[in-house]
């Protein structure tokens, strides 16, 4: 990890192994969609499955490590890119040459990190170390405590803004990824470019309907 | 044409400068900014002032040598065009014109809009070039490479090593110069035996200078007078990746 190139591949690969998992965890969130006797059962089965198969308690490790590393270098990265500007211009009109989600992935990341924070802690840390009520399956009912989380209005506009923070680090970020890695040649340009648009779009849309629908649905007489 | 310079003004690399104001009364729109420059300095010569030093040399925008920050971008502000290139008309009478030198990464100013650019030599010296004597220029047709690649490799040795990339990169990385000169030979059949070590031996170079990390955000080919494209960088990010790979 001793040279610029060799950390933006970390980067790059604790970044498309996360995006990786979010598609995985869109896609486990739209049985919340499902219709409610049904969504509970089935989310609570999932959720059990999710924190006690062998295979995915693996994953799950690595993508801890990932989180972790993708932070860490994220801020290692930004101190040394800082030094390196040399403070600037006093009279700077460099902004105008690229888009400012390219230039502020450090800030939207950020925005990420807090919401990881209390994303864990209101769902993961309740799930793994709290005493949530079992459904009839017997089962622990994390599917009452979602439900009850996006009944807040606070909630739910502090899910959106953090959605669309990750919608613009992705907007950027996954097509940086591959061009980091070096993967992307002239013939698949294109191609990498607008799916990692088509892939950020589909994430971010996905991420934000869910709780809203889950508002609608559950806390609308 | 009458203008208001706000020109960096700076003894030497120990002392701290400052923008220091100047009006400027008969500019004609046909002056190079150079020109211009040149314009001022005759004045401040005749009044017993110091004059303002630049970098400059071929001033028919191949050389690479000037490069000064105008108005907030790096070449000022038309596109794919360098300092010397650049003429008084795409001003107007009554402008503020705000002229800092290049920063960022190794690059230290000597004095006035003067920088030291060295560093790029040292990248250069660290792999940028084919060892053994590969004769004049052969007859293109003999070359085993079709006209595409051969054209392609070209586009990436038309970068003339100026630092417009350095000084507009947020993070003062010189990924869009060491890019082009690794792409360069990379592509060519006489720099194919010697690319590993070459990307290797630059890029260790590049990060030894303090350079920063490329984030792709690209706006290094919006101000590079010679248009050198961002795909240099994906090429040696590629050349990098296999050559820790086989090595
Ligand atoms: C934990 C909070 C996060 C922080 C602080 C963070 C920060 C960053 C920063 C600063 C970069 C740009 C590096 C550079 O410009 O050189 C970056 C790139 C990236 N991030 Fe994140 N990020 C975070 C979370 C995420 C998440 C959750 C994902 C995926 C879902 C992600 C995916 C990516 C990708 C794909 C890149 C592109 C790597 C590249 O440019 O080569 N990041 N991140
Ligand atoms: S002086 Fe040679 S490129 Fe401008």
């Amino acid at each position: 990890m001793n040279t610029t190139l060799a950390r933006k591949n970390l980067m790059a690969l604790t970044g498309l192994f996360l995006c990786l998992f979010l598609v995985v965890h869109l896609v486990g969130n739209l049985q919340l969609l499902l219709p409610p006797e049904k969504a509970a059962v089935q989310f609570n089965l999932y959720s059990k499955f999710m924190t006690s198969n062998f295979f995915i308690k693996v994953i799950s490790y690595l993508l801890y490590a990932s989180i972790v590393l993708h932070a860490v270098y994220a801020l290692v990265i930004t101190v040394k890119n800082r030094q390196a500007a040399c403070g600037g211009y006093a009279y700077d009109r460099r902004g105008t040459a690229s888009p400012w989600y390219s230039r502020y992935m450090g800030i939207l990341g950020t925005v990420i990190l807090l919401f990881l924070v209390v994303h864990m802690k209101d769902f993961w840390f309740e799930y793994k170390f709290g005493s949530l009520p079992l459904d009839r399956e017997g089962n622990k009912d994390l599917f009452s405590i979602v439900v009850e989380s996006f009944g807040q209005l606070w909630y739910l506009g502090f899910y959106t803004v953090a959605f669309i923070a990750l919608g613009y680090h992705l907007l950027h970020g996954v097509h940086s990824a591959f061009k980091t890695l070096g993967i992307y040649p002239r013939k698949l340009s294109n191609f990498l470019y607008y799916s990692g648009i088509g892939l950020t779009l589909i994430l971010t849309v996905g991420f934000i309907v869910i709780p809203i629908f889950v508002f609608f649905k559950y806390h609308m007489p | 044409m009458k203008l208001k310079l706000k020109i960096w003004r700076q003894l030497n690399a120990n002392t701290p400068g400052k923008l220091v104001d100047y009006q400027l009364e008969g500019v004609e729109e046909d002056m190079s900014f150079l020109e211009m420059l040149d314009y001022l300095n005759e004045k401040l010569i005749l009044s017993d002032e110091r004059p303002v030093e630049f970098d400059h040399d071929c001033r028919e925008g191949i050389c690479g040598t000037c490069g000064l920050f105008i108005n907030g971008r790096a070449h000022g502000p038309l596109a794919g065009t360098s300092t010397c290139q650049l003429h008084m008309r795409s001003f107007s009478d009554g402008d503020t014109i705000y002229i800092e030198p290049f920063r960022g990464g190794a690059f230290k100013v000597t004095r006035d809009l003067k920088i030291d650019r060295s560093a790029f030599d040292r990248i250069i010296m660290a792999g940028g070039f084919i060892s053994t004597p590969v004769g004049d220029a052969p007859e293109a047709n003999a070359i085993p490479i079709t006209h595409d690649e051969a054209e392609s490799a070209f586009d990436s040795a038309a970068c003339i090593g100026c630092g417009a990339c350095v000084a507009t990169c947020k993070n003062g990385s010189a990924a869009l110069f060491t890019s082009a000169k690794i792409t360069h030979l990379a592509k060519l059949p006489q720099g194919k035996a010697e690319a590993q070590q070459r990307a290797l031996g630059m890029i260790a170079q590049m990060d030894a200078e303090g350079f920063g990390h490329c984030s792709n955000t690209k706006a290094c080919q919006v101000e590079c007078p010679q248009e050198i494209s961002v795909t240099n960088i994906d090429r040696m990010n590629w050349e990098f990746n296999k050559a820790k790979v086989l090595k």
